[in-house]
């Protein structure tokens, strides 16, 4: 017996087809990020602190080169739900930067260490200096940029979206950005110092490949070996991971909070449903 | 609100103060002893929930006026000083950018069923006018306000949506010039665009007054869509409706909770967290979620002008409606093919919000345009004919009589319009 869809049940299909395939289609201007797991995600989502602490790492010695973080305060380094650096560590963090200060009692402008209230410094005097020295694009700041990229979900999938929390399309991005580089396939042309990069929009991007295999070295855990791989897809999740925390630093709080208001409402609707009940129970008519 | 008040005043100085002030009594007859329809569903707690989002929106908008600055070369700054710094400052944030997407939630299952059971009949014309004027004016702050944080979508929204004035012949260049206080959406825009969004919801409030006073003259409609005659049909107030109204804002506020504090960002834009450039244009700009259905109607149309005109057209045809729509009887409980047109109606609002999210280009701008057009003819050309062409079920005798389930046959419906119901019961 064969099954012959009816012509109604064809046209549905049909619509349904390319509304989909229509969305894909628009969200590919590069190919979509793979899903990672991170600690952060959920209703109970909280920052590794180990993996903060890595990200942090990989920012200082390889991105903060070029990318500023103008929104950071050092002290923040050390507040609660971060990466859980002591007092002193941020305090000696910060006294390696110099940041202008002035005027003082003689009018001068002046040059002094960084305290743990300074914000971090840019790694260049202005926009222009930035681009100049970056063949014209300047690296953007890093303060929300883990909620300033994203990728189009597409129906259904923003839908779903609601329910399971998905909210980690900035840093999965992010990650596999940086180790997206590749070659260009044939028949496309990148421009001259230009990079081919599978993720980005476009795929051309100005910013060279970051990172390296075992740039960074991670701290030794006891048995003498790094707490991560040292290499470049864990060094991207650790990074983003960080820039979450930076772009979201009371995100652990947050759900917290959540949790406990969610809790509270539900107690509180039960109480008012059964005060309902109790109420309309004299009129006739109602449940 | 509804007649002398039976309110009597206990202590001495109740008395002495109801007096010279008989504000008690006006709370006392308007928020206690007041007759509701004793059938009135879940629909009707929306009211109550959007009251509550107003006074929500406006004392965490003071708060967070308080830390803003609004300048174009600080403003983006000072929302991350909020978001980062302020006890706080990330909490009252995102519930007040959040309680701007539930106060349309909220506002559009209101609309939706004022449409659905007829709210906007006789005598409730000026009552469902002075709704689509609050609806204006929410739309204008909820817009202002996502223009605040300085981000590349504040920006670029601004510029869409101001240049639209443009479209008027003559005086267009003259008006955008004067709405933007430059030739450019700059601080100028960001001062005024401050100002007008902390004074408009005390306009909203004002709007809010009205709209109950128009409401208490005729009391709720309800779902039978038929008048209260006697007291059978009605019950007070308090308890009866405020403990209904407050179970329902409860389990609100859990999807309100959820949206504010587990997934914030969702319904608002990436690109917002890029600060406002000048130089660069965002790939698509998007408006906010809930204008999405209007910018596909602006988008459906080729001529720039004419878009403009059925964009506003789109809301200005909602404040006629009571006199588009013939028939007789109120609630689309009673009206069979109502109800087919009436869902069509709402899955093509639908459509159109996710048509104007989507590029203008290809099978979209086509579907738009199909949408589009059932949702000027919905008005225009359904509902006018349908009262004139569609029989009605038999209404329940009255209220009380719909809610113990009796049936039988009711005068009392709005007055002006065609068809009689039958009088099969």
């Amino acid at each position: 017996m064969t099954y012959i869809p009816s012509f109604a049940s064809r046209i549905a299909v049909a619509v349904i087809a390319s509304f989909m395939g229509a969305s894909v289609a628009l969200a590919s201007g590069a190919a979509v990020p793979p899903r990672n797991d991170w600690s952060f995600a959920g209703p109970f989502g909280k920052f590794d602190e180990t993996q903060l602490q890595r990200g942090f790492k990989v920012f200082h010695e390889v991105c903060s080169n070029c990318h500023s973080m103008n929104k950071l305060a050092f002290r923040t380094l050390a507040q609660e739900g971060g990466p859980g650096f002591s007092e002193e560590q941020v305090r000696a963090l910060a006294a390696t930067y110099k940041v202008k200060d002035g005027p003082n009692d003689n009018g001068d402008y002046f040059e002094r260490a960084a305290r743990p209230a300074d914000f971090w410094p840019s790694p260049f005097a202005n926009k222009q200096a930035a681009a100049a020295a970056n063949g014209g694009a300047a690296p953007p700041d890093f303060s929300v940029i883990a909620k300033a990229r994203t990728y189009e979900r597409g129906f259904p999938w923003f839908v779903f979206d609601i329910f399971t929390q998905f909210q980690e399309q900035g840093v999965d991005y992010i990650s596999a950005l940086l180790h997206g580089y590749e070659e260009a396939p044939a028949g496309f042309t990148v421009p001259d110092g230009k990079y081919y990069n599978h993720y980005f929009p476009g795929n051309v991007i100005a910013m060279p490949p970051p990172l390296l295999d075992g740039q960074v070295s991670y701290e030794k855990g006891a048995d003498g070996k790094p707490q991560a791989p040292e290499t470049v897809v864990q060094y991207g999740k650790d990074v983003a991971a960080f820039l979450m925390w930076v772009a979201e630093p009371h995100l652990e709080k947050r759900k917290e909070i959540a949790f406990k208001v969610l809790v509270f409402l539900l107690v509180f609707a039960g109480l008012l449903y059964f005060t309902k009940k109790k109420i309309w129970s004299d009129v006739a008519g109602h449940a | 609100m509804s007649g002398p008040s039976t309110y009597v005043p206990k202590s001495a100085f109740g008395k002495w103060f109801e007096s010279r002030l008989p504000i008690v009594g006006l709370i006392h007859s308007s928020f206690v002893v007041f007759p509701n329809p004793r059938n009135l569903n879940y629909f009707w707690t929306f009211g109550g929930i959007l009251a509550f989002m107003l006074v929500a929106q406006i004392l965490t908008g003071v708060v967070l006026a308080m830390h803003y600055t609004p300048h174009a070369d600080m403003a983006f700054a000072s929302v991350e000083a909020i978001m980062r710094d302020v006890n706080y400052g990330w909490m009252i944030r995102y519930l007040h950018a959040n309680g701007a997407s539930m106060f349309f939630i909220a506002v559009y299952v209101h609309i939706f069923r004022g449409l659905y059971y007829g709210s906007y009949k006789a005598p409730r014309e000026i009552l469902w006018i002075l709704g689509v004027i609050i609806f204006l004016l929410m739309m204008a702050t909820a817009f202002m306000g996502y223009v605040l944080p300085w981000g590349q979508m504040s920006f670029w929204g601004a510029t869409v949506i101001t240049n639209l004035f443009s479209a008027i012949p003559g005086v267009g260049e003259t008006i955008v010039t004067f709405l933007w206080g430059g030739y450019s959406v700059a601080n100028p825009t960001l001062n005024r665009f401050f100002s007008l969004h902390y004074l408009l919801p005390f306009m909203i409030a004002g709007v809010v007054v009205l709209h109950i006073w128009a409401l208490h003259v005729p009391g709720s409609n309800n779902p039978a869509g038929i008048e209260k005659k006697t007291e059978k049909d009605t019950l007070p107030f308090h308890p009866y409706f405020t403990v209904k109204d407050a179970f329902a804002l409860a389990c609100f506020l859990m999807v309100y909770v959820w949206f504010a504090f587990y997934i914030p960002n969702f319904l608002g834009h990436a690109d917002n967290y890029i600060e406002a450039n000048a130089a660069v244009t965002p790939s698509h700009i998007v408006p906010e979620w809930y204008f999405l259905p209007f910018y596909a109607i602006l988008r459906a149309i080729p001529d720039k002008l004419l878009g403009v005109l059925a964009m506003f057209g789109s809301i200005a045809v909602m404040a006629i409606l009571p006199w588009l729509d013939t028939s007789r009887v109120r609630s689309g409980r009673y009206r069979p093919v109502f109800q087919v047109f009436f869902w069509l109606f709402a899955i093509n609002a639908v459509l159109l919000g996710w048509l104007g999210a989507k590029p203008p280009e290809g099978g979209y701008v086509i579907a738009s345009r199909i949408c589009t057009a059932y949702y000027f003819a919905y008005y225009i050309i359904i509902l006018p004919l349908l009262g004139l062409f569609e029989t009605p079920k038999a209404l329940p005798a009255s209220i009380a009589d719909s809610v113990l389930g009796k049936s039988g046959s009711a005068s009392a419906m709005p007055a002006g319009a065609a068809h009689e119901p039958s009088k099969k019961a």
